[in-house]
């Protein structure tokens, strides 16, 4: 190994692991600008983990195995969409019942496999020139090509929200259903549309923990919570896709300094403590963002949470 | 130019419409007149698609057309401007006029609309920034942005919903001689209201709809605000002025230095006095400082700064029971939210503000609940009706009959005939001057300057949280307070 610094190596890891976050953070970051809530996120995570493992064993192809991830959780997700759009049903506790189901759903198809490990995935991909900028190059030019293509979807997602009619649309749907049903758009198909992009997403961010962070199937231990940081962190970004990129790093970080701080031999903090150590950092941010109340809500999606019934005033 | 024919409508339980018929021609400003539930909205949603009529049609340009959506009748030049505006407020204008509008590229470019924005804005006397955010523009800006959506869409007929309940009196002037510009450039206005005054200010002709019935048609030149409002009504309505009779008795309401601030509004410095046996108007454009005002007075919110006596009795920053207690009663603006519990009863609302032992006897209250009932003849299927469900004017009723109960000596009242038909204002109204003649001191907190105007002995004018200006209520000029409510000097 080159004399790179723990430190560096410790950034290009935490960019890894915050790489499920940004994939389900912008999935939460769809589903919620057209005001539906997806509290299932971690289910869909978890089938989408499962569903990548067990693909990739069976066809030897990682890329199939990320396709089908995603694909099973915005299956999830249709369920979610049905519940809470067609039938109006409370988002918070539909999303609930969708975690515990995604969650023992995983565990049930997983059995057989508790403990096997995946045999086939994605190699870093290093980028010409960009990757042979000293540190820089190391952190972010050195990583597979499921990073490269996370950015690309973040990009995307902030293009289409911002600038395109649809975008346009979607928007208004998540702030003022009724303004966009008068206008003629179908505010029911236009949340359908996203909330199963939303789990496609996630799903994706499912695919990528079993891909490139824990090669193995645990029921236990595969997405360990992470769908619950992504819901945060969708909160933290305001909304904003672009925005999604630091948190879910900022996470990874926080996620990565257990091991950093170990191969170090630091042991002044117990290892159980620095392992708390994101979900800490989940409550913190969140206590300071609604605790002021310039950052409270702001850029939250006025319908976000409420059922559409038309001539409801 | 429009025209439904021999329109029907009925909902379960409601004729809507029957038989009705009603044309407008291009250049033409027609009037809608009628009471709440008169039918009108139902017209007006048949003549924009939103409903399909039962029996007989609707014509455009002489020729037969059935409307299928809003959106449909968009595109055939039939624009609708609702009272509820159908704006996203935290969009820009540009962004709003775009929503929805096929003809834009999938990649978005506001460039075109905003230009389109200000050329339309120019031609017709509508200006409004097209990069202004909606949530930072006044109701009458969005007004404009609403009128501006449908021409930008082609309409040339256009139905505008009650739409000067929102405004101010100066608001109000340049929104007439923005549809006299429209009129004048050949489109044709649908002017949906109650408000006889303005009927008579703005139409060339006017329709009057009762019980889902045409009851007349006729130029405005031929006729009335009299036999207008017998024509709407029924029967004969008095809305003319009324004033004490005696001369005012002791300060009840004593209002000293008052500084507060509740949920986006602040009031700063304020005095007021209310005597007994007098209704003290408080005039001014909602927003600017009414409901901290109010709630400073009835101990809702702490005050920062300034006293408040009742009846003699210090109440400052007490709170509302030691306001109550002291003989103040409290009528919000928000009947159904601050006033009652939407979803209790209207028996459970009528005890919210009663000392309560611990076990409640909802025998007696129900009982009291079918005496208010009786004595304001609240229309309600029962006692045990859920107040959400009752019409506004039940509702307000339900309120005033709970609040007066409690025999307060100083009276708040916020509001208390908006959204109310012809025949429950009427109905508000002789109730305070009946408590003026008690000797009762009334405080009124509206925004609507002819009945502040009608009913108040004294006037006060509220801008920006501070009282800018006071006067008698007899004679008072309606530029003039207007100019105050806008926040001009005098």
């Amino acid at each position: 190994m080159t004399q790179e610094s723990v430190l560096i190596l410790t950034l290009a890891g935490a960019i890894g692991t915050g790489t499920p976050l940004v994939f389900a953070a912008i999935g939460g970051v769809i589903s919620e600008r057209a005001g539906v809530i997806n509290l299932g996120m971690e289910g869909m995570m978890l089938i989408g983990a499962v569903t990548t493992f067990l693909v990739v064993n069976k066809t030897g192809s990682p890329l199939l195995g990320f396709i089908a991830g995603g694909i099973a959780g915005a299956l999830l997700a249709l369920i979610h969409a049905t519940l809470a759009i067609s039938l109006r049903a409370n988002q918070i506790v539909c999303g609930l019942a969708l975690t515990i189901f995604g969650t023992g759903l995983a565990s049930f198809i997983g059995k057989p496999i508790e403990g096997a490990g995946l045999e086939k995935s994605f190699n870093k991909l290093k980028i010409p020139f960009l990757s042979d900028i000293p540190a820089v190059g190391t952190v972010l030019f050195k990583q597979d090509v499921l990073v490269y293509f996370s950015w690309f979807a973040a990009l995307l997602a902030s293009l289409y929200l911002n600038r395109t009619r649809t975008g346009l649309s979607l928007r208004a749907v998540g702030e003022n259903p009724a303004t966009a049903d008068a206008m003629g758009l179908s505010v029911v198909r236009m949340r359908y549309a996203h909330v199963i992009v939303g789990g496609l997403l996630a799903g994706f961010g499912g695919s990528y923990v079993i891909l490139r962070i824990v090669p193995a199937w645990s029921q236990a231990g595969t997405t360990n919570g992470i769908g619950w940081i992504a819901l945060a962190l969708v909160v933290f970004a305001s909304w904003h896709p672009l925005r999604v990129i630091g948190g879910a790093y900022l996470f990874g970080v926080a996620l990565q300094a257990n091991f950093a701080l170990q191969a170090k031999g630091i042991t002044v903090i117990p290892a159980e403590f620095l392992a708390m150590l994101p979900y800490l950092l989940t409550v913190v941010i969140l206590v300071v963002l609604t605790a002021n109340r310039r950052t409270r809500g702001a850029g939250a999606p006025a319908a976000l949470g409420l059922p559409f019934v038309r001539d409801e005033r | 130019m429009i025209a439904a024919r021999h329109v029907s409508k009925s909902f379960p339980g409601v004729l809507a419409n029957q038989d009705v018929s009603f044309d407008v021609s291009a250049g033409e400003v027609h009037s809608l007149l009628g009471e709440n539930g008169a039918g009108k909205s139902t017209l007006a949603a048949i003549l924009t698609g939103l409903y399909q009529p039962d029996a007989g049609h609707v014509e455009l340009n002489g020729a037969r057309v059935a409307l299928k959506s809003p959106r449909h009748g968009l595109a055939l030049g039939i624009g609708m401007v609702h009272q509820h505006f159908r704006l996203v407020s935290q969009f820009t204008v540009a962004e709003n006029i775009s929503l929805g509008d096929r003809k834009q590229n999938w990649i978005l470019s506001t460039k075109k609309v905003e230009e389109a924005v200000r050329e339309i804005g120019e031609r017709y006397g509508l200006p409004v920034d097209p990069r202004a955010r909606i949530n930072e523009l006044t109701v009458g800006e969005q007004q404009r942005v609403e009128i501006i959506k449908t021409l930008y869409r082609g309409a040339q007929v256009l139905l505008l919903d009650e739409p000067t309940s929102v405004l101010t009196p100066q608001e109000v002037t340049t929104l007439f001689d923005s549809v006299r510009t429209l009129a004048s450039e050949g489109k044709s206005v649908v002017f949906i209201s109650h408000k006889l005054g303005e009927v008579m200010d703005i139409s060339d002709r006017v329709t009057v709809m009762r019980d889902g019935k045409v009851v007349g048609n006729t130029a405005v030149a031929d006729t009335s605000r009299e036999e207008l409002a017998r024509m709407m009504v029924g029967r004969d309505v008095d809305l003319s002025a009324i004033r004490a009779t005696k001369p005012a008795g002791a300060p009840l309401l004593e209002v000293r230095g008052l500084t507060a601030k509740s949920a986006r509004s602040h009031v700063s410095d304020a005095s007021i006095v209310v005597k007994a046996g007098e209704i003290v108007g408080i005039a001014g454009v909602s927003g600017n400082g009414q409901r901290a005002l109010a709630e400073g007075i009835a101990g809702l919110t702490p005050l920062i700064d300034g006293h408040v006596t009742i009846c003699g009795t210090d109440v400052t920053s007490k709170g509302s029971i030691a306001a109550r207690k002291a003989g103040l009663s409290y009528v919000p603006e928000d009947r159904n939210g601050t006033g009652l519990a939407p979803s209790l009863s209207i028996s459970e609302n009528m005890l919210l503000t009663e000392d309560l032992p611990f076990l409640v006897n909802h025998k007696s209250a129900v009982a009291k609940a079918e005496e208010a009932i009786t004595t304001y003849s609240i229309k309600t299927p029962g006692a045990s009706t859920a107040t959400r469900m009752l019409s506004g004017g039940n509702v307000q009723k339900v309120l005033l009959a709970r609040e007066l109960g409690h025999d307060p000596q100083v009276l708040i009242v916020s509001s208390p005939t908006w959204g109310l038909d012809v025949g429950a204002v009427e109905f508000v109204r002789s109730k305070l001057n009946e408590l003026r003649k008690e000797g009762r001191a009334i405080l009124l907190i509206s925004e609507d300057l002819d009945e502040v105007r009608a009913l108040s002995d004294r006037i006060y004018v509220i801008f920006e949280g501070k009282i800018v200006m006071e006067c008698p209520g007899e004679g008072a000029d309606v530029t003039t307070l207007g100019l105050a409510m806008a926040g001009a000097r005098a």
